[in-house]
């Protein structure tokens, strides 16, 4: 909870909601006739609509990527290290969107939210959705506000597959796209964590066959432990190292399957705290969409084929000790982008906090974003500059 | 802007597609994309010299090079440079089949160790070389493989490769008569364009 609202954050926001009444064809071949999108901004558009950048939120994110939505907030958005006055992402010169993608709960249309044709809560019934999907939905908001190109589109994990996505869908529209700590598909081991995660939530009895809230319930123990899976591959073995060594709860051991290592409190608390915010059928869709995506299946597995049709400049960031999408996977898509020619920079950011790193305010980190985003605003207009 | 920077930008064809081995802060590609319309990347791994090329707009890759090019394709490159960086790598004789195997040409700078200043310096005093433009003790210094222009001469021809140029060249980066007459005993610098 902030008692003054600190000079680099973009202070109190409000989410804003977006209706679409243009169907929307899926890649799983459903049509949504009707969806919301809510949002966020930061920062003012300028004339020609030259200023935009979008936010792409990983798995677990939402619109809220920076400010405080009230002075009683514990913690500013997911992001605000990185967005603000005078941050790499600097909205002194930059208009901000960050939305919550569709099948989200953060409030845009997803399993969560009523079923205007059935007058029922989606739940299970809502339709699987894929990178590709947001991509298309994301680029329909940016139609609202009149702006044709995206100054750059950014995005860490899951979100960095949405600027893969962006530079080969919708070329022409950005001018810079920034990949952090990504992969062009996952691996096989990502989709076996993927998969565990989700059989956990589907096995839990309150889960329902997904149609737990018209129980008026929550698959709460499957739901906590697959983010208790997925928060040990965000982080890395020597930040858990680090921070809980194997500190105890008591002085000896009690020889029973209660809390006996501080690691398993706090993994306890990280499933439980998630269950509070986060719906359970949004992270069996968002995994989902993380295994699907493979852009390079279009051309038989050839990236840099696909990523041919790209006209944007490129940065791709990874981070030293990310197992989970570890640097090797970036390199996977800085060498696609070097065979097919286009304008990249990859650095390799040091860093003990693994997957995670991605949202710390790293120096080196910073400098990178904040270097690249100095060149595209100098092609801005005047007035920005 | 480094004066073999200068020179290595001469040799370098308009609208080349360059890769830069140890670009530092991307000076010769800037110069090269100013002058050349050149395109291309560099590869660094010190982390301010990465930041100030993304700064730069200037197109860099954190990578290794002691741990290989494998990733870049054949003939991916028209030319390869590498800017007095080659003594300091494990294998300069495998990393020269390498940027020949990536690039058409490859242009190397090193500083001649034949130079009648570290003769005398070894010679003579019976001392390691310290001078301004190689300021290391043998202890701390990055430069694992030295060699003479002879020596590289040498390997170029052991290895069958054409030397497409040369030049050596004073502290100063001018070449001279007698540095042209007796490049190994009077050039500090010594610059090769060399091919398959």
């Amino acid at each position: 909870m902030p008692d003054t609202i600190p000079v680099d954050s973009v202070g109190l926001v409000t989410p804003q909601v977006a209706q679409f009444d243009t169907p929307l064809v899926l890649a799983c071949g459903q049509t949504l006739p009707t969806y919301q999108l809510v949002y966020e901004t930061y920062g003012q558009l300028n004339a020609d609509a030259s200023n935009a950048i979008l936010i792409c939120h990983a798995l677990s994110g939402d619109h809220h990527a920076a400010g405080y939505h009230s002075m009683e907030d514990r913690k500013p958005g997911w992001w605000d290290t990185a967005i603000g006055p005078g941050k790499p992402i600097d909205t002194n010169t930059f208009f901000v969107i960050s939305l919550n993608n569709l099948g989200g709960c953060g409030g845009s249309t997803g399993p969560t939210t009523v079923n205007p044709e059935t007058g029922k809560v989606w739940g299970a019934e809502f339709p699987m959705v894929t990178v590709e999907d947001w991509v298309e939905t994301q680029a329909r908001l940016a139609d609202r506000f009149g702006i044709q190109t995206f100054a750059a589109v950014i995005g860490g994990s899951l979100g960095g597959m949405q600027v893969l996505e962006w530079s080969v869908r919708f070329p022409e529209r950005l001018s810079a796209a920034a990949i952090i700590a990504s992969a062009p598909k996952l691996s096989t081991q990502n989709i076996a964590f993927n998969e565990v995660a989700r059989q956990s939530i589907r096995r839990d009895p309150e889960f329902f066959d997904g149609n737990y809230q018209a129980q008026d319930t929550i698959p709460r123990n499957g739901l906590g432990l697959a983010r208790m899976l997925g928060h040990i591959t965000y982080l890395s073995d020597d930040s858990m190292g680090n921070k809980f060594g194997r500190q105890m709860r008591h002085d000896t051991y009690q020889y029973n399957y209660e809390v006996e290592f501080e690691v398993e409190s706090y993994l306890r608390y990280q499933g439980e705290a998630f269950t509070k915010r986060f719906d359970a059928n949004t992270y069996m869709l968002m995994t989902k969409a993380l295994d699907y995506f493979d852009p390079a299946a279009r051309e038989g597995g050839d990236l840099a084929k696909v990523l041919s049709k790209a006209q944007c400049e490129f940065l791709v960031v990874s981070f030293t000790t990310d197992w989970r999408f570890s640097p090797e996977r970036s390199e996977e898509i800085v060498d696609a982008l070097v065979r097919s020619g286009k304008h990249v920079s990859y650095t390799k950011i040091e860093a003990i906090e693994g997957h995670d790193a991605f949202l710390f305010p790293l120096p080196r980190y910073m400098a990178a974003l904040r270097g690249f985003l100095g060149r595209v605003s100098k092609h801005l207009p005047k007035e920005n500059a | 802007m480094r004066a073999d920077l200068e020179l290595i930008s001469d040799w370098v064809a308009p609208n080349s597609r360059v890769l830069d081995l140890g670009c530092g802060n991307g000076a010769l590609l800037e110069h090269l994309q100013e002058h050349k319309q050149v395109t291309g990347y560099g590869l660094e791994i010190d982390a301010d010299n990465i930041t100030q090329c993304i700064e730069k707009g200037i197109p860099v890759l954190e990578q290794d090079i002691d741990q290989g090019l494998t990733n870049f394709d054949e003939q991916g490159f028209d030319v390869v440079v590498m800017a007095h960086a080659l003594q300091q790598f494990r294998r300069p004789d495998l990393l020269l089949d390498e940027m020949l195997r990536i690039g058409k040409e490859a242009i190397i700078t090193f500083p001649n160790f034949g130079h009648w200043r570290n003769r005398v310096h070894l010679g003579i005093k019976g001392h390691m070389p310290v001078s301004e433009f190689l300021p290391y003790n043998w202890y701390d210094t990055p430069n694992i493989h030295f060699c003479t222009f002879k020596d590289f001469r040498d390997l170029c021809q052991s290895k069958g490769l054409k030397v497409q140029r040369w030049a050596a060249v004073d502290g100063q980066l001018h070449d001279h008569w007698w540095t042209r007459l007796m490049p190994n005993l009077f050039s500090e610098t010594a610059i090769f364009k060399v091919s398959r």
